[in-house]
């Protein structure tokens, strides 16, 4: 194989082999869906978005005649269509990470670096097919979590809202979105940090670890700070009441996303700047 | 066309290239030698620009490697360090650096031909032997069929069959008018495949000459004479830019004097010599004389850990 492989000619290649934004994403894609760790994280963030659900409303179902008044008002049919978005947005968070720490474990940045050497387009793509998988597979699995658990409550006729209920279809569309821009944010910290198990301890630091630890302030502190924090402020995404010290949904949606803008800004200095 | 001008690259406090400049030319192999941790890996990585120098820059066909718009098509690089991610197979890695330029899935298909990788193309990157991973790395640097190739340690890992392709195909690219920049710590292996050398030391450059000259610069340093009056020659001889050693008795060897000078000596005083030879240093003495005050690591006791070693 290898002495009549030397006699292959090499074609001359044309000028037309420039690096384009859209091609360094169509790149990524292929990168994005070519590991089987890629597959896994999303399986496991759409089923948890779409089973959670389902498990919570059949759980609901079997126990209401055993609740008492304030537990049944304390249920609301859309905390229990979306409590799979808490979940998944640890997947999510995890595979946006490993987006780009993967390529600095193996060295296949350097690969990629090679062939982009400007960098940022790099950020650029990865970033929007991220963003766009993850947008696009989370806005049907909310959906079906949403129907999937009303059609199992309805048949005891509980906990029923309308789809077109004002703020259940900005709530549901909230959660998908909340989930992407948590991967949109922890891809940055990843660029950031480029090393896997760093960059998830920073990401759970962040949403997991320090919301708790407000509860140990004093209340007006707490109340005051908890809410201007990133998974406080984009949880109004998908919150349907107005809970006193939170954000709007706007205003917590635009918070959150200044979040993303601020991590993957400095991610997009410390790529072009630091040695690979 | 690789243009190297008063480049440096420090690391905290260690200075890993240091003041190099030097150009590498179309249409030859130009060897890039030096013992290991000289600074060859840090130097191509300044040249693809994935690391930045300290001072100094480097231009390739031209330009700064990442002014370039196609650069896969000007430079292909073969990094010593595994640069592929294990979990995705060959060919789809090929294919995600071919589409970053628009390179169509034919291309992939040729280069998976051509480095002999067909069978395993859809098999995971980290499942390949050190040899599969070079020749998948080989397939990488020619993917952009680009105007110069640089190849970090090509031959590491590869079998002998490995070893004659990769000597061949570099002999081919150069023939086709390709800048080819091969490093390797074996001076064997670029006898037999370089043009030109670039030689560095503890990131400095040492030499900058052909083969050739390398290989005069190597042979002839001594001469050996044996003489029954090996003694009085010794004395006849030394002089301020003349050494002299003996071994054994009745055999001296001289450093300093060619053998025809040797001879006249021995002739004008009627002394018998048995035996009057050139000491041919082989390559790799001569590169070992050349960075012997350069490598970074020794032994105690003159015995070299980072020796070069000598291929079969």
């Amino acid at each position: 194989m290898s002495s009549s492989a030397a006699s292959v000619t090499l074609p001359t290649g044309g000028d037309q082999s420039l690096v384009t934004q859209a091609r360094v994403a169509r790149s990524e894609w292929t990168k994005f869906v070519s590991l089987r760790s890629t597959r896994w994280s999303l399986g496991v963030g759409i089923l948890l978005t779409i089973v959670f659900p389902i498990l919570f409303a059949l759980v609901t179902k079997s126990h209401w005649s055993h609740m008492s008044p304030s537990d049944r008002a304390g249920r609301h049919p859309l905390d229990i269509a979306l409590v799979g978005v808490n979940v998944a947005q640890l997947a999510i968070a995890v595979l946006g990470v490993l987006v780009i720490t993967g390529e600095y474990s193996t060295g296949m940045i350097r690969s990629t670096l090679v062939a982009v050497p400007k960098r940022l387009p790099v950020l650029w793509a990865k970033l929007g097919v991220y963003a766009a998988v993850s947008l696009v597979l989370m806005v049907p699995s909310v959906l079906i979590g949403f129907f999937a658990s009303q059609t199992i409550l309805s048949s005891r006729h509980i906990l029923q809202i309308s789809f077109s209920s004002p703020g259940v279809v900005r709530s549901l569309l909230g959660g998908a979105v909340y989930v992407m821009l948590v991967g949109i944010f922890a891809l940055g910290i990843g660029f950031i940090v480029r090393n896997t198990a760093g960059g998830i301890a920073t990401f759970a630091g962040i949403f997991f670890v320090i919301p708790p630890l407000m509860n140990v302030l004093p209340t007006s502190w707490n109340n005051a700070i908890t809410q201007y924090l990133p998974s406080e402020a984009g949880r109004q995404l998908f919150s349907l009441h107005h809970a006193a010290h939170s954000l709007s949904p706007l205003w917590g949606g635009l918070l959150m996303v200044g979040y993303c803008a601020a991590a993957v800004g400095v991610a997009a200095v410390l790529l072009v700047r630091r040695d690979a | 066309m690789i243009e190297a001008n008063g480049l440096t690259k420090d690391y905290g406090e260690t200075r890993a290239v240091d003041d190099i400049s030097f150009s590498v030319r179309p249409g030859i192999v130009t060897g890039f030698l030096g013992p290991n941790g000289s600074g060859k890996s840090t130097t191509m990585r300044l040249i693809l620009g994935l690391d930045a120098p300290t001072a100094g820059d480097v231009r390739v066909n031209g330009k700064r490697y990442r002014d370039h718009a196609a650069p896969l098509h000007e430079v292909g690089a073969l990094l010593e360090a595994r640069s592929v991610h294990t979990g995705r197979s060959a060919y789809n890695h090929l294919l995600a650096l071919a589409q970053t330029q628009g390179l169509p899935r034919s291309r992939v298909n040729e280069l998976v031909d051509m480095v002999g990788l067909r069978d395993v193309a859809r098999k995971r990157a980290g499942q390949f032997s050190l040899g599969m991973g070079q020749r998948l790395g080989i397939a990488t640097a020619l993917l952009g069929d680009p105007a110069t190739v640089m190849l970090d340690e090509p031959v590491n890992g590869l079998d002998p069959e490995g070893v004659h392709w990769i000597r061949n195909l570099l002999k081919q690219l150069a023939a086709e008018g390709r800048t080819v920049f091969v490093s390797s710590h074996l001076m064997s292996e670029m006898a037999l495949t370089a043009d030109h050398l670039i030689v560095i030391g503890r990131g400095r450059l040492i030499a900058d000459l052909s083969v050739e000259e390398f290989v005069q610069k190597a042979s002839g340093a001594r001469v050996r004479v044996r003489s029954p009056q090996a003694t009085r020659l010794r004395e006849l001889v030394l002089g301020p830019h003349v050494s002299v050693t003996g071994e054994e008795a009745g055999l001296i060897e001289v450093v300093g004097l060619s053998a025809e000078q040797v001879g006249e000596i021995a002739a004008s005083n009627k002394i018998v010599l048995y035996e009057l030879s050139r000491v041919q240093a082989s390559l790799e003495e001569a590169f070992m004389e050349l960075t012997r005050d350069e490598v970074e690591y020794r032994a105690p006791k003159n015995e070299p850990v980072e020796r070069v070693e000598v291929a079969a």
